[in-house]
């Protein structure tokens, strides 16, 4: 169905694919992998020829779709064959409502009325849309977004689906619905999808084959993955339990794991002592209108501790990050560090006491250059000139020259860190760090964490990263606190929040543990 | 099922034109009220319904500012003088200006009939935009404009996304700290949303193209180069016909009918090569004429209409009468409430 021909992609001299040659059969469902900048979101536009004709560079070699090469169409005219749904799903799309929005491909491609008026109610069953089917795409939620976007590239009936992080800003709920219809099209309608994803631990399990970039290489997912720099905690648990084939989902895993359960030890609980408050807030209230988003939470945060916040999309975790840093609107209540409240400080006072990490962090930066960010950082925070610049050294290789704009999602959340930390806060807020992280760059996140003097509370939906990192999790919903404890306790007593180590061997966490146990 | 935007429209812009035909506070105040009720009944629950509320807060500030510029500035004198402003002495070439000075109440009635009638147009142009989504009504273009309604609904989307992005860079800045003001503030608002917007819309762009927006599969390059020519023609024509309708001489009415011709012959040729059709397109119906037929009828009959009290003497000063035929013109532009009720 696909068939990329010794292909190699070229962006100003600079190879980002080299030499690929790939072929991928109708309706098998394809995972592409591989770490970030390794070219996955390139290879996946060239399949429906948006590079090089929208892109730019140059592409040598050919690209076959359906018989089709990209040389000779342009993405307008593989739209029938080719569905696209690109990371930022609300920036692609074209009409207000969601059923114009369903029928926009269709309409493009001139389809009579009433086949796609078929069609959009089959698309709108399918991806279980029929109650919001009037709905303002602006009004709904983030899983539902995606879905539409899916439902959009599939009313076209393509014959190839391309799906670029699909699930990386969904909470684990939505992840899973919007994986589950992704899988009812392979099955049901024999349909071709190509992946790409950071978060393995949620789609490695759905794919009948996996494509290691830059490389190149295809074949079996577990044996890929076990090759892979990048892998979900399952893959890595069998590598060091020795397991093979290597299994891919928990459930696979789970048979495997009855001997290693009974060569681990009970894993040893510490109890932290309960530190010293840094931050005491009192039920806080935020509401925007009619809406509630924060209803009366009351949180103290200790010293050190290592908090993560979780919970749905909309359940309040920006909302109420936001109003503890006292930039944010807060309706009622009070927040304390060391007996003053932030939101009475100036804003330069107040990021050196509590220091938020907004979930777009390129928002923070504006200058030309690495090195003016950090100089400028420096000066904000009245700190000695250089303070910013070790703080980067010291956290990732990160060249000064660069503008901001061009480095990796790591590297940018490296510079933006490294300039709040200039301030020194006693606590540092992060919203949704670690999307567009993959393994390696999450885990040295967790490690960067770890080693700040600061208590650190972060929102994430990212469960693994909860499991390597969090001391303390606190669980919200509707704007109220479910859940609040320690991580273990917290993280395997609710099937969503588990982490895989967790669901294969109980009360174990992280592939780290087990490793160090055995 | 909904009735065609463009009905709503021509209702709305029905009642702007009676309303532009008079400064009748009575006729202008029973323009506003009929609006008002059609918005409450016949609005759907959508985003857009709620700007009603602003168009009518902008018309309040609309006879604010139009009596206060006249209180300053002067303009129709009389002879009951009700205060007098400090006036500020101006040299002699600027002759028949004047700032500050005595307010006459003949004056300020004056200026607020005025304010009213263009707070009641405002009104009404609010109505049609609470009733009927804009962008439906670019939808309904003839087909050959396709290209041209697409890049006006893009460019109305750039807007308030502008806004938020904006926001959203200066909750940012205050997270760091940053409190510069002036032209430094500006630079380092300004960089970040430009560069959004910019990487928003190439991301629209590309999501467009994969959709097979401008797809010309199955069309040869002779009939593309037709169809570019009779649209350009038909865009042509069209302004060839307004020149002829505003220029309101003889000479203009040929020059209207030949733009009229080419417009819809270019239109209807160049329709038919785009390989595009619409997804459950609005339908005129019965029911879509009678809602435009109403508002019609008040702009037909105000229009012809020679009745004095249209437009009440303010030098000097009476008091407004009602002028029955316009008023019960106006009253017809209520029957909506009684066709979408139904329906």
């Amino acid at each position: 169905m696909i068939r990329f021909e010794d292909v190699t992609i070229t962006y100003a001299e600079q190879p980002v694919l080299a030499n690929i040659s790939v072929e991928i059969s109708e309706g098998e469902l394809c995972l592409v992998v591989g770490r970030t900048g390794s070219g996955k979101s390139t290879f996946l536009r060239a399949i429906n020829g948006l590079v090089p004709h929208f892109s730019g560079g140059t592409l040598a070699g050919r690209v076959l779709v359906d018989g089709r090469d990209t040389a000779e169409f342009p993405p307008r005219e593989l739209a029938d064959v080719v569905g696209f749904v690109g990371q930022d799903p609300v920036a692609g799309f074209v009409a207000d409502n969601v059923e114009d929005e369903l029928a926009y491909s269709m309409e493009s491609l001139g389809l009579p009325g009433d086949v796609m008026r078929k069609r959009v109610e089959e698309t709108l069953d399918l991806l279980g849309l029929a109650p919001v089917r009037d709905r303002p795409l602006a009004t709904l939620s983030g899983g539902q977004q995606q879905r539409v976007a899916i439902g959009a590239a599939l009313t076209a009936h393509p014959r190839v689906l391309v799906l670029d992080e699909p699930t990386s800003a969904l909470d684990p709920g939505a992840a899973e619905d919007v994986l589950a219809a992704v899988q009812r099209l392979v099955h049901d309608l024999g349909m071709t999808v190509v992946i790409a994803e950071h978060r393995l631990e949620r789609v490695a399990q759905y794919a009948d084959r996996a494509l290691l970039l830059p490389e190149g290489r295809i074949g079996e997912v577990g044996e890929i993955l076990a090759a892979a720099p990048v892998a979900p905690p399952v893959v890595r648990l069998a590598q060091v339990a020795g397991w093979s084939p290597v299994p891919v989902s928990v459930r696979d895993a789970r048979r495997h794991a009855t001997s290693l359960r009974e060569r681990l030890p009970e894993p040893t609980t510490r109890k932290a002592a309960r530190a010293e408050p840094v931050l005491e807030a009192r039920d806080i209230q935020v509401k925007y209108g009619d809406v509630r988003a924060v209803q009366g939470v009351s949180l103290d945060i200790g010293a050190g501790e290592r908090i993560a916040l979780m919970g749905r999309n909309g359940s309040g975790k920006s909302s109420l990050l936001w109003a503890v840093q006292g930039s944010g609107k807060r309706t009622s209540g009070t927040v304390s560090v060391g007996g003053t409240d932030p939101k009475v400080l100036k804003p330069a006072d107040r990021r050196r006491t509590v220091a938020l990490v907004p979930q777009q962090p390129s928002d923070l930066l504006y200058l030309e250059t690495v090195a003016e960010e950090c100089a400028q950082a420096d000066a904000e925070t009245g700190q000695p000139a250089g303070t910013c610049r070790t703080l980067l050294e010291g956290l990732a290789s990160v060249p000064q020259d660069a503008h901001p704009r061009d480095l990796s999602e790591g590297q940018r959340l490296a510079l933006v860190l490294a300039v709040m930390l200039t301030g020194a806060p006693g606590v540092l807020l992060l919203d949704e760090p670690t999307r567009g992280l993959d393994y390696p760059a999450k885990e040295k996140l967790a490690g960067l964490l770890k080693s700040l003097d600061s208590a650190v509370v972060l929102a994430t939906h990212d469960v693994e990263f909860v499991a390597e990192y969090a001391t303390r999790v606190i669980v919200m919903a509707e704007g109220e606190v479910v859940a609040d404890g320690p991580a273990r306790e917290v993280v395997t007593s609710s099937p969503v929040f588990a982490p895989q180590v967790s669901k294969i061997l109980g009360p174990w966490l992280t592939v780290a543990d087990v490793e160090a146990a055995l | 099922m909904r009735l065609h935007s463009g009905a709503w429209w021509l209702w709305a812009l029905g009642l702007a034109t009676a309303a532009s035909r008079t400064t009748n506070p009575l006729l202008l105040g029973l323009i506003l009220a009929v609006a008002g009720v059609v918005v409450a009944t016949c609005r759907a629950n959508t985003p857009w319904a709620g700007t009603y509320g602003v168009f009518l807060k902008f018309g309040l500030l609309v006879i604010a500012l139009r009596v206060l510029l006249h209180a300053l500035l002067g303009g129709v004198a009389g002879p009951t003088t009700l205060f007098t402003l400090p006036q500020v002495p101006l040299p002699d070439w600027a002759q028949g200006i004047r700032i500050g000075g005595p307010v006459t109440a003949e004056g300020l009635v004056f200026a607020l009939y005025q304010g009213l009638l263009l707070a009641t147009i405002l009104s009404c142009v609010g109505a049609a935009n609470a009733l009927a989504n804009p962008k439906r009504l670019l939808r309904s273009l003839p087909a050959a404009l396709y290209e041209v309604s697409v890049a006006v609904v893009v460019a109305l989307t750039v807007a308030p996304q502008l806004v938020a992005s904006a926001r959203s860079v200066r909750k940012a800045r205050q997270l760091r700290g940053d409190t510069a003001r002036g032209a430094r503030a500006i630079r380092t608002m300004l960089v970040p949303v430009l560069e959004d917007a910019l990487e928003r819309s190439l991301v629209l762009a590309a999501s467009m193209d994969s959709r097979g927006y401008g797809r010309t599969a199955g069309i040869s390059k002779k009939d593309r180069v037709l169809t570019g020519t009779l649209v350009l023609a038909g865009l042509f024509g069209f302004c060839i016909g307004t020149y002829g309708l505003l220029a309101d001489a003889f000479s203009g009415w040929p020059l209207l009918a030949v733009g009229g011709v080419l417009a819809i012959a270019g239109l209807r040729v160049g329709a038919r090569r785009v390989p595009r059709t619409r997804y459950r397109p609005d339908r005129w119906t019965a029911k879509a004429a009678g809602v435009a037929l109403s508002g019609i009828a008040g702009a037909v009959v105000l229009v012809f209409s020679t009745d004095p009290a249209l437009s009440p003497s303010t030098v000097p000063l009476q008091a407004p009468e009602l002028p029955v035929l316009p008023a019960l013109a106006v009253l017809v532009a209520l029957l909506p409430v009684a066709i979408v009720r139904e329906a």
